[in-house]
């Protein structure tokens, strides 16, 4: 039984490690690649927000907001799947 | 004691709903109560006191029904907070003074490499959630330093834990309490000095009684004050001005309006500068790429790094009921952080269409000095040496550089720009008051808890007993407390320097151990000291040398960036150090998968 649940706990690890790194991906998109490119998206308009403006000051934001969401929702579904009865 | 503390404590949990929405009506009929004393003719600073005390009496009011004398409730407010609460709890634990009155002065005179701190200060909710919340209330500590001691064992550990935990967030307490006692003296009319210690006053009577718990409950009131106060006079503004009840989604307009107009008037510095105000050089937004760009994302990271690792921010985490709710509570606390950061450009934006754009009736740029040097709104903040209007090359209109302004009474000021009734100023004031006194005083707890339960409890006496150890708890409080208020009448420091240094100290020294602590089993006591010291001292060191002029900052990573340099060497050093020496004992191992998995009990008993 002891090796079993440490099975368990392995996979559900590598999981929660996988889904942590998409995470730190788009995080990392939203957090630095846009703002840094912010002078050549301001060429985009959007909503009567120059692009690279917008970004800084709600979209990024916005994607922040939803990613610990999405996160989040990801992350019960793999406690479940591995029957965390919290 | 008519009723036991935990029957009061339960009843209270299953009204809370209830609780907080009678709170805010009553909070509403306060503000339309004052508005109707303004109406008949009421004074201002009568409003403004009554604004004030009222909201303090409040909050006094909560940390008195909120006493305890256990030790959990003391320290993680009993793990009972429900996941929305701890949110709002967060987020004004968050939002400090610096967030509420500062951010938006900052935008309006800093541009695009100023918006880094939006930036930063809520992605770094995305390390929080990701790295570290749920691990650390599996974890079960009741602070920072207990997870760093206890994962990696030792008192050496623990100890460097505290001294970097009680750096930064002294650092970052003695700008609350300035700001606390900014907007107190102005409120009431009292001396900057006095006013002070009467916002010690207030951050003391929210938490010395409840600790964790009282702080709770106080900062859940005080967030509802101060989004109130925030977004009040930005969507009074917004209609006033044609964009519609809610600005953000239309206010890009208004930007680009802006950048016309200020290449019509000319952004050139002042022909003679007036000291304390600072005249508008910096576009509204006009990313240049390159170096500017490298200036966004370096405050950036540094912002995001030290929000996951400010002690006060997440032993906020440790107080929900489950890991479960500890993430979801994340997510409610940037709901409601992005609920004011995303209006903060807005408000700047707007204020600064209000004095730069000739058509609307508010504007000064462009206008007689006869006609602007007269304005109530300009003398009173002129008096105080906020604000200073001069015709300095004498054609009698005020041009864009000559109209002096303190960046930090953007907010402050904008209610009376826009030329709205005293009303909103009042509530303004009582909203930066909120602000500023719920992050104090997760600030001071966090400094207090960490001296009396690792510094006393674990290091020096481990067999006090209950009743001492939160007395010492206590005494610390008030004695850190007072302490910050006497640093912080001397004036050392400015808010927003002052709060992004508290930041750069805690990614420094606790970011990497933190977060290896959790995701590398490999990381060792040696590493985690290596680490924390390495990080701290050099990034210190960069400080010192940066900030006294005795270096030239390397590729333009000035004071408030320094983190940038810290880390790196934190990194390296705990990395480097770990694996060096032997690896953590099959017990630590084994204690870390047992932090990875959201299941089971938590690794430190319920009251240890």
């Amino acid at each position: 039984m002891a090796s079993d649940k440490s099975e368990k706990r392995r996979i559900h690890w590598q999981k929660t490690r996988n889904l942590t790194i998409v995470v730190l991906i788009i995080w990392f998109i939203f957090a630095f690649v846009l703002p840094w490119f912010a002078k050549d998206l301001n060429a985009f308009t959007f909503l009567g927000f120059k692009l690279g403006y917008y970004f800084v000051v709600q979209g990024s934001l916005i994607v922040f907001v939803l990613l610990i969401i999405v996160q989040n929702l990801r992350q019960d579904a793999i406690d479940d799947e591995f029957g965390s009865g919290e | 004691m008519a009723m036991k503390e935990s029957d009061r404590g339960s009843a209270f949990l299953d009204n809370l709903g209830k609780v907080y929405g009678f709170y805010t009506l009553g909070f509403l009929g306060f503000f339309l109560l004052m508005a109707l004393l303004e109406q008949v003719g009421v004074g201002a600073k009568t409003i403004g006191i009554l604004f004030l005390l009222f909201t303090i009496a409040i909050y006094a009011g909560i940390g008195w029904l909120s006493r305890t004398m256990q030790v959990d409730a003391y320290y993680v407010a009993g793990r009972q907070v429900p996941a929305l609460y701890n949110g709002m709890a967060t987020a004004a634990d968050w939002m400090s003074g610096a967030s509420f009155v500062a951010l938006a002065g900052g935008i309006y005179f800093g541009g695009y490499p100023y918006l880094g701190f939006v930036i930063g200060w809520t992605g770094g909710y995305v390390l929080v959630n990701a790295l570290m919340a749920p691990y650390l209330r599996k974890f079960g500590c009741y602070t920072v330093p207990d997870f760093i001691g206890t994962r990696y064992g030792g008192n050496t550990a623990r100890f460097c834990a505290v001294v970097v935990l009680v750096v930064a967030s002294f650092t970052y307490v003695t700008a609350q309490i300035n700001a606390t006692g900014t907007i107190a003296s102005r409120a009431l009319g009292i001396p900057f000095e006095i006013g002070v210690w009467f916002g010690l006053l207030g951050i003391l009577l929210c938490s010395m009684l409840g600790g964790m718990r009282g702080v709770t409950w106080t900062q859940v009131a005080q967030y509802i004050v101060l989004i109130i106060a925030y977004l009040v006079p930005v969507i009074w503004m917004s209609n006033a001005q044609g964009f519609g009840v809610i600005p953000h989604f239309s206010y890009g307009e208004a930007a680009q309006r802006i950048a016309e107009l200020e290449g019509q008037f000319g952004l050139h510095p002042a022909a003679e500068s007036v000291a304390g105000v600072k005249v508008l050089t910096t576009a509204h937004f006009d990313p240049k790429g390159g170096f500017d760009s490298w200036k966004f994302v370096t405050l950036a990271l540094c912002m995001m790094a030290g929000t996951a690792s400010l002690p006060h921010i997440l032993m906020r985490y440790f107080t929900t009921p489950s890991v479960r709710a500890a993430r979801k509570s994340v997510g409610w606390s940037l709901f409601f952080i992005f609920l004011l950061y995303c209006t903060a450009p807005a408000l700047a934006t707007l204020t600064k269409l209000q004095l730069l754009d000739p058509t609307l009736p508010t504007a000064v740029i462009g206008q007689a000095y006869e006609t602007v040097s007269n304005l109530d709104w300009v003398k009173n903040w002129s008096e105080v040496g906020m604000l200073a209007v001069a015709d300095q090359n004498n054609d009698g209109v005020v041009q864009l550089n000559e109209f002096f302004m303190r960046p930090d009474i953007v907010v402050l000021a904008t209610p009376e720009i826009a030329g709205l009734p005293y009303v909103i100023s009042g509530l303004v004031a009582a909203g930066g008051m909120a602000a500023a006194m719920s992050t104090a005083d997760g600030l001071l707890l966090a400094i207090a808890n960490a001296l009396s339960h690792d510094l006393y409890y674990k290091i020096i006496d481990p067999k006090a007993d209950t009743k001492i150890r939160l007395m010492v708890a206590r005494v610390l409080l008030v004695v850190i407390g007072a302490t910050a208020a006497l640093v912080a009448s001397l004036k050392l420091t400015g808010i927003l320097g002052a709060v992004a240094w508290a930041f750069c100290f805690a990614c420094s020294g606790l970011f990497f151990p933190l977060v290896l602590g959790i995701w590398w089993k490999r990381a060792n006591r040696a590493g985690a000291i290596a680490g924390m010291v390495g990080g701290f001292a050099v990034g210190t060191w960069y400080l010192y040398m940066v900030y006294t002029g005795a270096m030239e900052p390397w590729f333009g990573i000035d004071h408030l960036r320094f983190g940038i340099i810290g880390m790196p060497v934190s990194l390296i050093a705990m990395i480097v150090v770990s694996l060096m020496t032997a690896p953590p004992d099959e017990e630590m191992q084994a204690m870390v998968d047992e932090v990875r998995d959201p299941t089971g009990p938590t690794i430190l008993g319920r009251e240890h």
